[in-house]
């Protein structure tokens, strides 16, 4: 038995391959290995790759399909859309991979409805039996895990950042590069993608952050989130918020966590004076490693945190700021 | 503007979740029902987009009989005219409930149509973007500022870390997510005229679903950790876990 794979790689000018697509490499990799082999394709749609093809296959591709176009420069929703179907024709795999950035959760559906094959998204756990892939997915606030299987090819999974591991990078691996011949169609191009406004921040964003640090309305005004940001920058941390935080506007909407928020599994999630309503556990349920920072000792959060400290935030938090600094 | 939103009956997010017996659903004995907050958002943008530009909203459920009573809420809020699409089918497959609203609306002269970012609980995030594609007009998601004008809309959409703008012809459809709006209270007034109104209702079929839910599973339960202690004390046994328990430091 043997299974062909096809990830999607987003490609940035600045930054090269996003980390979740190396995780989306692994994850097809393990995949490939369990079925008793098979190929895994990249498919990256950019304005120039150029010699950063090259990280593909250190990390697990063997075969590489470029669709480089000057429009690409920028996201094109219905370009990427068409060079994702296109290189699904040319390598059939029976399964893609899509990274759950902010790209791949909007190109998923795209690519759903153009391959009429089944998709879903925000996936954590993959199981496989032979070329069966049944996919694991939180539903309902986390409160259950729902598994789905795929009736139709490929089976298209888009996976939660931060939960795969990547492969060990082997850079004595080369991979098959293929230029995707691609033939875009008016309607491919109606929906333009005119400039991009990225808020000045060196932090990563709490989407893909694997060190998360988080506040809720116990940081009490916004000066609060000034220690929060110390202590992720000592941490090289992203910033998270609860809906209070947020809702009072102490914070942006793209730093909220929970159910209307984001979803996130980073390696540490410290949540500083949030009480863990379930709309906020739904959010970062996940993460490895949870510790809060709460005055209330009955506060909900610590039936899920690894460590908890009951205790005022402006006294905690300057305290692990100095003694992160002893190093 | 013949505009159009579209409207899922979801469970109320505090309500206790229980597995059913048949292990791919959830008991709805004792479940609440409301409007998808996410939808509240598409609703709002709905009727802000019409009392600028004129025209009628029209809000479309598809789901079971009991779908009505979120149209209703939308009613009320201000859209002009409610339609059930009526199926006894489960709705878990995002292609399949995507087929059946394109079919509606496609070739219908719709001018916008609005969706929610996704429907809490099964969490999808698809059935906007499946839909503008299946009909073939644009599509956008997760949008956070939109600017509707008589040939076109422009906009902003997030992203990591911030936002990208977009522009497009119309008819198009629009995935909201929050921030773009404020939506409105239905007025005790609002209210009672949504009583007036009827609700149209169509009997629907969708296809075999081709993502199946094999089985819905408790998570396994975080174990409940360690308090460490009380204040500032704790501090250095809380790195001290990190650094070498954790290892996530
Ligand atoms: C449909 C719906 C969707 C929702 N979606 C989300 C979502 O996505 N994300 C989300 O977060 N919420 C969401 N909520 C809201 C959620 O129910 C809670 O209201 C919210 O999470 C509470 O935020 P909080 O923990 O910051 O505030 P609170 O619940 O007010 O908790 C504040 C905590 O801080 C502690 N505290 C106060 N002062 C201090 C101090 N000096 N030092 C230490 N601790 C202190 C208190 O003991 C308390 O535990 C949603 C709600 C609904 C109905
Ligand atoms: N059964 C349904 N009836 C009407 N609209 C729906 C239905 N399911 C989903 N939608 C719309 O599609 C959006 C995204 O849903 P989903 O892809 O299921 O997360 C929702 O916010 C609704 O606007």
């Amino acid at each position: 038995m043997s299974i062909n794979i096809l990830v999607i790689a987003e490609f940035h000018r600045d930054s090269g391959f996003r980390k979740s697509v190396l995780e989306a490499l692994g994850a097809a990799r393990r995949l490939a290995a369990g079925a008793g082999g098979g190929e895994v394709s990249a498919v990256a749609a950019a304005e120039k790759v150029g010699d950063s093809a090259a990280d593909l296959a250190a990390y697990g591709a063997d075969k590489v399909l470029l669709a480089e176009r000057p429009e690409f420069a920028v996201y094109s929703p219905g370009g990427f859309a068409a060079a994702a179907a296109a290189a699904v024709k040319k390598v059939k795999p029976a399964v893609v991979l899509v990274p759950g950035t902010a790209l791949g959760r909007d190109l998923t559906p795209r690519l759903s409805a153009r391959l009429g094959a089944p998709a879903a998204t925000d996936c954590v756990g993959l199981e496989q039996d032979g070329d069966r892939i049944v996919a694991v997915r939180p539903a309902y606030t986390g409160k259950v895990q729902m598994r789905v299987g795929f009736k139709g090819s490929p089976a298209i999974i888009c996976l939660r950042p931060n939960v795969f591991l990547p492969e060990k990078e082997d850079r004595s691996r080369s991979a098959e590069t293929v230029s995707l011949g691609l033939e875009l169609t008016e309607k491919d191009l109606a929906l333009r993608i005119t400039g991009t406004e990225k808020q000045v921040s060196d932090r990563p964003d709490v989407a893909e952050a694997d060190l998360i640090i988080s506040g809720g309305r116990g940081m009490r005004e916004p000066e609060g989130f000034r220690l929060l940001e110390e202590l992720s920058s000592a941490l090289g941390a992203g910033i998270g918020a609860s809906r209070a935080a947020v809702d009072a506007g102490w914070r942006p909407h793209g730093d909220q966590v929970g159910q209307t928020g984001k979803s996130v599994s980073p390696s540490l999630y410290v949540a500083c004076g949030i009480s863990g309503a379930v709309q906020h556990l739904a959010g970062m349920i996940g993460s490895k490693c949870i510790v809060a920072i709460n005055k209330d000792p009955e506060a909900p959060i610590f039936k899920v945190a690894n460590y908890g400290i009951v205790g005022d935030v402006y006294q905690v938090l300057p305290a692990l700021i100095e003694e992160l600094k002893k190093g | 503007m013949n505009i159009i939103v579209f409207v899922k009956q979801v469970a109320d997010t505090e309500a206790r979740v229980q597995i059913a017996g048949d292990g791919t659903s959830i008991d709805t004995l004792d479940l609440n029902f409301i409007l998808n907050p996410f939808d509240e958002f598409a609703v709002e943008e709905a009727l802000r987009t019409a009392e600028k530009l004129g025209g009628e909203v029209t809000v479309i459920s598809l789901g079971n009989e009991s779908a009505a009573g979120v149209i209703r809420t939308a009613l009320a809020m201000g859209a002009d005219r409610g339609l059930l699409l009526k199926t006894g089918a489960r709705c878990d497959d995002p292609l399949q409930v995507a087929r059946a609203l394109a079919a509606e609306i496609a070739g219908s002269g719709f001018d916008l149509a609005f969706f929610g970012k996704q429907a809490v609980g099964n969490d999808h995030g698809q059935v906007g973007i499946l839909v503008a594609e299946l009909i073939g007009v644009p599509g956008i998601s997760m949008v956070s500022g939109l600017e509707v004008e008589t040939g076109g809309i422009r906009g902003k959409r997030e992203i990591e870390g911030g936002t990208e703008s977009f522009e497009c012809g119309l008819p198009a459809v629009v995935a909201t997510q929050k921030g773009l709006n404020e939506p409105r209270y239905a007025s005790l007034k609002g209210r009672m005229a949504a009583k007036k109104k009827t609700i149209e209702e169509k009997e629907v079929s969708l296809a075999e679903p081709l993502l199946e839910v094999e089985s819905l599973n408790y998570p396994p339960q975080r174990e409940r950790g360690r308090v460490l202690g009380e204040g500032a004390g704790a501090v250095p046994e809380l790195v001290r876990c990190l650094r070498e328990d954790a290892k996530v430091i």
